[in-house]
Parts: structure tokens; C-alpha cells; sequence
């Protein structure tokens, strides 16, 4: 029946199309995907009622406090620090996620071991579990009686309840997303290129610099932006290793709780929509860049 | 510069691709390695660039040991089968990438990629980046990365497959009339017959690993050396019958075999090629193989220039196809038509005797 249907728009198609056989084809073109009506208000919505709506929210009852007002509960000494701590540790991590994860993908991707299945699926892990059981096994191995810690204290790294601590949770939560974001990119890859590449005397590293790089690079950004992003936004994890020294080893999102529970709301919110802020100007950066990569990539 | 592939062997897994493969290529000759998908013809060619290394066996070069240099140390351009650009560069810095990882100097490498894009007809395009060329073009890129390292030997994987008709018959002229200016000794895949015989000096024959026959293109489109050469190489009309005391018949028709002189009769096929018979009004026709055939056609089909008769010998189930130039049709006695009685006559036949190997 429906194939029928379409005989006759399409037979119709060279008179005017009237209303009814337009609407046909919408009619058969929403059969295969949701028409763009559709999808632009589903999408639409979805991002307005669970992004914007809560963040606009958030910005007015900040806002509420003026200029000033905004300032002094934003701009504290102890605040300044814990942006700093934070904008920093997730900097550090989202890089040697984005590194290790480039690695890790590449083995993945490329090389045929036994088990790689196993590790395959070992990647998703640190996605589904609780994060501030991380932050607790972290904690215990680190502390100075930890399984490593008993080596590590003495030589003067402290894992535990120090900046170093906040890093390696972070890296451990976001890692995933650095690898699953390259690795598709890595199996997709014309292997031929890199062959062509050793004929005319490439070296193994001239291959890797100058074949393979250029086009796994956007890749790379792109998981260096969701690790970066991840790494911001955690808070599960680091608020059981860090110890949450203020000035020294809060992040941000420790703070906001802190002030809340000191029922100090307006400071609060002022400090969230700073942290907001950075974060948003960083990733905008950083996809920035992604996309000049890509496009050169092409 | 002249190559030697000495009983060369090559397995993946538990699947041999080479089998004690001999092959020697003159300097300067444009040879073909032709035959059906699995044949071992590509493996080949990447053994002779060095991205395989055999299991068993040597390659030599001028007469010199190369069987263990690896790609990089042996001075070939190869052209890939999908071009296999860098996509991220300019049509000229992929051009100019052999020479950049050898540190030639800047303007060096200006004045060569301009020669060479001149020599592959894409002055100007230089610019441009692989995506925003053709099919052709592209290939024409490959080729000019290729050359600009200036190697020995020059290697191409199946360099026409990804192209249309059109763009596949200009480019292997032009391929032709390039390789005779600068006459270096090149190898190509293919599975394409037509191709390999139109461009090529001399044609390598494979099959399952093994070289089925070398030759020009001539000796082996007249006289194929085994079977599958002959099936490969087009229609054919093959019949199982006898032979012996150095004689097969084809319907009765004696054809000479002195190659099995023996008196004790033998399994023997019959080969026919469509074109090398003619068809005439009935009656008998004195040819150099004794008689003709009498048949009455089932169909007739009409591709350009050739048209193609279906027919059927009396007492025979098994249909004949007869290849007639079309002005040639026009010209017969008859009108060439479905149930007319016509005679056949083997302008040439071949005899073989399958052997064990010989599989299709």
C-alpha cells in the first residue's frame, strides 16, 4: 500500500505538487528518520529543559546579588584559590589522559593480543562506577599505611590528600573518554598511507608526525575537551582524596558544597557561575581548535 | 633495472599465496601480473616493493640481494590501488613528501614537484587537496609521488580498478606513451585481460600462487600454455572428449594433438574460441582441419560491433557460441536468425589434457 502511495506522488510530480502529495512525502520521509520539524523541537527542547532552563536559574539568582555583591562573594582569596586548584588539576589531567588515552587506544586498536577484549571492556569502568568509591580506593592506596603509599610516602610522593591525589582521580575518570573518542579514528585509518609513507623514506616517527597525526589529531582534541570537561565537573572522586585543604587542595565544586552547607546560598551560586564560566570559555576554546584541526584534516 | 624473483614463497596463515613463484623482468619492460582475485598477483608486488618479506626465496636487483631491505632502503615508487594520498596535505606537498623526508633542499623540491605536476597534466592544481580532485586526477597525483623520488622500478596495485571506463582507457594510454618516455622498468596488477594486454610488454599469467605462463601479450592471447590461460583469457567453448594416437574430435572433426602420440585413449578437453569460428550457409566446407559442422542457431545477440550467435550442433545438447564481426553478418548468405541451419567451421582449436592441478 505504501508503495503504491508513492507511485502516485511521484506521478503527480510533474503537475504542481498539490498540498496533500507534499505532505506525502513528508509523511514518507518521517517513515525513515523523524522529519526536521520534529527532531529541530525535540532537540529543541531537550536542550532547553535540561541545560538552559537550570543554568539560567542559576545565573539569575546570582545575578540578584548586583555587580558588587557578586564580587565580593565570588572573587574571595579562599575562592580564587580553588578555581585555580581546579581549572589547574583538570588541565593537568585532561592532558595525560589525552596522552595515555592515545596510547591505550592505539594498542587497541592496532594490536591483536590475548585479552584484549577483557581490556577492552575494562575502559568503560571508571564510567560506571560511583566515583567516590575511586576516590576512596585512590585514598587507601595512596595514605602513608596504603599498598603503595608504604613506598611512595617515603620517597616523598604523597598520592594521598594532595594535589597530586586530585590529578590521579581525575585522570582516572576521565581516561575513558580520551580513549573511546580516539580509538574509532585509529581502526578507521588508511593503513595503505602509512605504507606509501615508508616507501618514498619515511621513518617509523616521520610516518607517525607527519601521516598518522595529522589525522587522528582533531580525534585527540575532542577527547582532551570531554576529559577537560569531566575532570571540571568531578567532585565524587577528589572530595574523599583530597583532604580539601582550603587554599591548597579544594577544587571548586568542594568549595560550592562547603558554602552550602554554611547555608551561605548566595555565595554558593556566585562561585558555581564563575566555575561555569571558565569551563564554558575553555572548552569553547578548545573546540575551536578541534574544528581547525578537522578541517584541515580533510 | 632488471628484477629476478627466485622461488619465491609466501603464506598467510594456512592459506599459501605464493608457490614457488620464479619471474625475471627485463630492464625497461611495462609487465603485467594478471589473473582472478586470490591468485597471489598483488602479494607478489608488495614482496617485489618490500612491505611483504617471502618465507622462502629471493629477489635480486640488477643482480643484487634485496630479499631482506625493507621498503624503505629499496628505492620503488608504488602506486596504490586507492591512491592511498595524505589527505591532510596539498596535492603538491604530497607530491614533494619523498623528498621532504629526504631533506632535499627547499627550491630543489619546488623545481621537481613542478616538473613532475607538469608531467602528469595537474600544473596549477598543486594547491588543492586530494579531496577536491577526481578519480583520475588523484591516481595521476599517486603516480607523480611516486616518481618524484625517482625510483628504480615503478610498482602499481590494480591502478585503473577505482576509475570509470572512460577516465581507465585515457589513463592507461597515457600510463603507455609516460612509460615509454622515461622507459623505466614497471610492474602492474590486474584482473582486467584487456588492460593488461593493451598496456603491457609482456603479460605473467597467474593462478593459486603459481605462474600459469609468461609472455608478450601476443604469445599469450595465441598460444596459451594451459588451461586456464585459455579460460581466462575470454568466452571459450570447451568440450570434454578423447584423444589419442596424437588426435582429439570435436564432433567428429579430427584435430591434431602430437603432444599424446600414445595409442591408449585419453580424457581430453577441446577449446574453442568464439571468435576463431566461422559460420556459412550449410553444406560442407573444406578447411584446414577437415569438415565443417552442421548447427542451427538458438540466439542471436548484438553487442556493437561483434555479434554473438548461440548455436547448436545436430546430436548435441551443448550450446556453441560463435562470435561473428557484425559487417562480416551483414555480408553472409543468410540472415543470421533463430532455427536458420548454418555450418561451423574451427578456424583453430586447442587440445588439453586437464592434469591434476588444473582446476577452474
Amino acid at each position: 500500500m505504501i508503495a503504491l502511495a508513492d507511485h502516485s506522488s511521484l506521478a503527480a510530480g510533474s503537475s504542481p505538487p498539490s498540498d496533500a502529495v507534499r505532505r506525502g512525502r513528508l509523511r514518507r520521509r518521517a517513515a525513515v528518520l523523524p522529519g526536521f520539524g520534529a527532531s529541530a523541537a525535540i532537540t529543541s527542547l531537550v536542550v532547553l529543559a535540561l541545560i538552559v532552563f537550570p543554568l539560567t536559574v542559576l545565573v539569575l539568582r546570582a545575578a540578584s546579588l548586583g555587580p558588587a555583591g557578586f564580587l565580593a562573594a565570588a572573587w574571595t582569596p579562599r575562592a580564587r584559590a580553588a578555581y585555580a586548584v581546579s581549572l589547574g588539576a583538570s588541565l593537568i589531567a585532561a592532558v595525560i589522559s589525552s596522552l595515555l588515552g592515545l596510547v591505550v587506544a592505539w594498542v587497541l586498536a592496532r594490536v591483536r593480543f590475548p585479552g584484549r577484549r577483557l581490556i577492552d571492556a575494562l575502559v568503560d569502568v571508571p564510567l560506571a562506577l560511583p566515583t567516590a568509591v575511586a576516590g576512596l580506593v585512590y585514598s587507601s592506596l595512596y595514605v602513608k599505611k596504603g599498598w603503595l603509599g608504604q613506598w611512595l610516602v617515603p620517597l616523598g610522593i604523597n598520592g594521598a590528600y594532595s594535589y597530586l591525589g586530585i590529578v590521579l582521580v581525575l585522570v582516572f575518570v576521565s581516561l575513558p573518554f580520551a580513549i573511546r573518542v580516539v580509538q574509532p579514528v585509529i581502526e578507521s585509518l588508511d593503513r595503505d598511507t602509512e605504507e606509501a609513507a615508508r616507501i618514498l623514506g619515511a621513518s617509523r616517527l616521520q610516518t607517525f608526525l607527519r601521516v598518522v597525526l595529522p589525522g587522528i589529531l582533531p580525534a585527540v582534541v575532542t577527547g582532551f575537551a570531554l576529559s577537560l570537561a569531566r575532570a571540571l565537573g568531578e567532585y565524587g572522586s577528589v572530595v574523599f582524596i583530597s583532604g580539601n585543604m582550603p587554599f591548597k587542595t579544594e577544587i571548586a565544586p568542594v568549595l560550592i558544597v562547603a558554602r552550602l552547607e554554611e547555608f551561605a546560598y548566595a555565595e554558593a551560586t556566585t562561585v558555581a557561575v564563575l566555575l561555569l564560566a571558565m569551563s564554558l570559555t575553555l572548552l569553547v576554546v578548545v573546540n575551536t581548535l578541534q574544528q581547525r584541526l578537522a578541517r584541515n584534516a580533510q | 633495472m632488471s628484477i629476478h624473483v627466485r622461488s619465491i614463497s609466501k603464506s598467510f596463515g594456512s592459506f599459501q599465496a605464493l608457490d614457488d613463484v620464479s619471474l625475471d623482468v627485463a630492464a625497461g619492460t611495462l609487465l603485467a601480473l594478471l589473473g582472478p582475485s586470490g591468485s597471489g598477483k598483488t602479494t607478489l608486488l608488495r614482496i617485489i616493493a618490500g612491505l611483504e618479506f617471502p618465507d622462502a626465496g629471493s629477489i635480486e636487483e640488477d643482480g643484487e640481494d634485496i630479499t631482506e631491505r625493507h621498503a624503505r632502503q629499496r628505492e620503488v615508487g608504488f602506486v596504490f590501488q586507492h591512491y592511498a594520498l595524505f589527505r591532510h596535505m596539498s596535492v603538491f606537498e604530497n607530491v614533494a613528501f619523498g623528498l621532504r623526508v629526504r631533506k632535499v633542499p627547499s627550491a630543489e623540491v619546488t623545481t621537481r614537484v613542478e616538473e613532475l605536476l607538469r608531467l602528469v597534466r595537474l600544473e596549477g592544481l598543486g594547491g588543492r587537496k586530494p579531496s577536491q580532485l577526481s578519480g583520475g586526477q588523484r591516481q595521476r597525483v599517486a603516480l607523480a609521488r611516486a616518481l618524484a623520488i625517482r625510483p628504480k622500478i615503478l610498482l602499481l596495485d590494480e591502478p585503473f580498478g577505482a576509475l570509470d571506463a572512460k577516465v581507465r582507457v585515457e589513463l592507461r594510454q597515457w600510463l603507455r606513451r609516460l612509460h615509454d618516455e622515461i622507459g623505466m622498468t614497471s610492474v602492474f596488477v590486474t584482473h582486467d585481460q584487456e588492460e593488461a594486454f593493451e598496456l603491457a610488454d609482456e603479460v605473467v599469467v597467474m593462478n593459486h600462487g603459481k605462474i600459469e605462463q609468461q609472455g608478450t601479450p601476443d604469445e599469450v592471447f595465441d598460444r596459451p600454455s594451459t588451461p586456464f590461460v585459455m579460460d581466462f583469457l575470454g568466452n571459450v567453448n570447451v568440450y570434454h572428449g578423447r584423444v589419442e594416437n596424437g588426435r582429439a574430435f570435436w564432433h567428429g572433426i579430427p584435430i591434431d594433438y602430437p603432444a599424446y602420440p600414445h595409442a591408449q585413449s585419453r580424457e581430453a578437453r577441446v577449446y574453442l574460441r568464439p571468435h576463431e569460428l566461422e559460420i556459412s550457409p550449410p553444406g560442407a566446407v573444406a578447411n584446414r582441419l577437415g569438415t565443417s559442422l552442421a548447427a542451427s542457431i538458438v540466439r542471436v545477440t548484438r553487442s556493437g560491433p561483434i555479434t554473438r550467435v548461440a548455436c547448436r550442433p545436430h546430436g548435441s545438447e551443448q550450446e556453441l557460441h560463435v562470435d561473428v564481426p557484425t559487417e562480416t553478418a551483414r555480408g553472409l548468405q543468410i540472415t543470421l536468425e533463430p532455427g536458420t541451419h548454418v555450418a561451423i567451421t574451427p578456424r583453430n582449436a586447442r587440445v588439453f589434457i586437464p592434469g591434476p592441478e588444473y582446476s577452474i
